[in-house]
């Protein structure tokens, strides 16, 4: 059966808390992170974009694996803060891992999920015999406009997931998805930041489509939430995932392990792949995982997952571990944050 | 226009750290170079590429506070000479760290970065920059 060869992720390592963020709004941090449980959030160096990150997590992922580049027939990148809005960011992914020229690729926009519609596009050619191994990224620098609410959550990271037949560390049992055309969030062309359509953003859009897509996978498969080792659901806060889960029926035992959110905020279409990255950092074959991801607009894909024995042979600790990156980090105030982020604009600089 | 070909020309180097190594004294060359120096026409057709680990030491390093405009907003920031474990010295920028961090002989590793935009409208250039390991 196909499934998760290799996997790797990068998280920035800046980071801000929202008493930062709070102190220069005049807002509550402590409402904030009881509210909606966010502690501090990454944020990119003024160099890193969502090119940048793929590459990291790319190339952990092919270092981890044992990969040969060149043997990646497909990678498909995605993110909603792509670096250009035409010239895929796959491209400079497969240069920079040094892929081979007969190559599939594509950037991928779903709001937060489209990294994981890459992970179901590359299966699908795995399983068709299209190609031997594909990458599936999903990485963004998320955006969230000054003094708006985003400010506290939006952050930036990303993981690639290699799938393939051989050597599978985690076989991709099912996977599923569900779409509506809800207004919850969106930005348009051209524009630096996006809108979110308030009363759309939970029920209707993330716990309709999340909840919906676990009970659907679950239904297919005959499980019930007691038969997963762990679940991991996109992580828009730490209040959502956790409140999905316990309405699933998911204990904290079997969520805590993939829910980053608290932590480094919200990495939108990097969010549930980093949660299974981290799941899998410490996970034993025989250990079942359901992964549902959520993209605004909306929609979510489901992922049935059963980790083999081969994950014993790999050697994880080969490239930075989730818990290495969230161990490693600096600091910001707001106004580094601000100078990091072009909320300060630098006289004619050209960048 | 001739920028935009020269970006593309180097980026094996740039992105993958792609060196030349003379098939003949096997000394090792970054940026490529297509004749060596010291071996001259017994070198020509004999230099191979070989990906670089991306691992090495500081040699010396300087804190750049007059920046060109396309670094502004990373002002102050460091520049190194970084000598790779396969030899070549090359010139480079530490990031994600704190400059009393920074010692000669520390080890660093490459990281992929963006290196600076043409403007609003024109091509990112990426490439390495290191981060204390």
């Amino acid at each position: 059966m196909s499934g998760i060869v290799s996997y790797g992720s990068y998280i920035p390592k800046y980071r801000i808390k929202p008493d930062e963020i709070a102190r220069v709004w005049g807002e509550d941090a402590d409402s904030i992170r009881t509210g909606i449980n966010i502690l501090s959030k990454s944020v990119p160096s003024p160099d890193e974009d969502v090119a940048t990150i793929s590459v990291e997590a790319a190339r952990n992922a092919v270092r981890r694996g044992k990969v040969n580049a060149g043997d990646i027939g497909a990678i498909y990148v995605g993110s909603e803060s792509h670096p250009y809005a035409v010239k895929p960011t796959a491209t400079i992914v497969a240069s920079a891992i040094g892929a081979d020229f007969s190559l599939f690729s594509a950037d991928y926009e779903f709001a937060c999920k489209a990294g994981t519609a890459g992970m179901q596009n590359v299966k699908a050619m795995v399983d068709s015999g299209m190609i031997k191994l594909g990458m599936a990224i999903g990485a963004d620098t998320s955006q969230g406009a000054p003094g708006d609410a985003l400010e506290y959550s939006a952050s930036a990271g990303g993981t690639a997931m290699i799938l393939g037949k051989e050597n599978v560390i985690a076989e991709i049992n099912s996977t599923l998805s569900v779409t509506s055309d809800t207004p919850d969030f969106w930005r348009r062309e051209g524009q630096p930041y996006p809108t979110h359509g308030e009363r759309f953003t939970g029920e209707p859009a993330y716990f309709r489509h999340t909840i919906n897509a676990s009970k659907m996978l679950m239904e297919r498969m005959g499980t019930k939430p007691s038969d997963y080792t762990y679940a991991v659901f996109h992580q828009p806060n730490g209040k959502f995932p956790t409140r999905a889960a316990k309405t699933l029926g998911f204990s904290e035992q079997q969520f805590k392990d993939g829910l980053l959110t608290p932590v480094i905020g919200n990495t939108y279409s990097g969010s549930m792949m980093t949660g299974l990255s981290a799941i899998l950092d410490k996970a034993a074959p025989s250990d079942r995982i359901l992964a549902v991801s959520f993209g605004s607009g909306a929609g979510s894909d489901a992922f049935d997952i059963t980790v083999t024995k081969n994950i014993e042979k790999m050697d994880r600790e080969s490239a930075p571990t989730i818990k290495k990156m969230l161990s490693d980090v600096k600091w910001l105030d707001y106004a580094i944050y601000a100078k990091f982020k072009k909320k300060i604009i630098v006289g004619d600089a050209v960048e | 226009m001739g920028k935009l070909s020269a970006v593309w020309r180097e980026t094996n180097h740039r992105y993958r750290l792609v060196a030349h190594q003379c098939g003949n004294c096997k000394k090792m060359y970054f940026p490529p170079r297509d004749i060596c120096p010291d071996c001259h026409r017994e070198s020509i057709g004999k230099m191979k590429e070989k990906q670089l680990s991306g691992n090495g030491r500081i040699e010396s390093f300087t804190i750049v506070h007059d920046a060109p405009s396309a670094f502004a907003r990373q002002r102050p920031y460091v520049l190194a000479l970084v000598k790779l474990d396969e030899g070549p010295i090359l010139t480079a920028q530490i990031v994600d760290s704190d400059f009393s961090e920074l010692e000669a002989g520390k080890k660093v590793r490459a990281v992929f970065r963006k290196i600076r935009e043409d403007g609003k409208g024109g091509i990112i250039q990426y490439g390495y920059k290191f981060v204390l390991e």
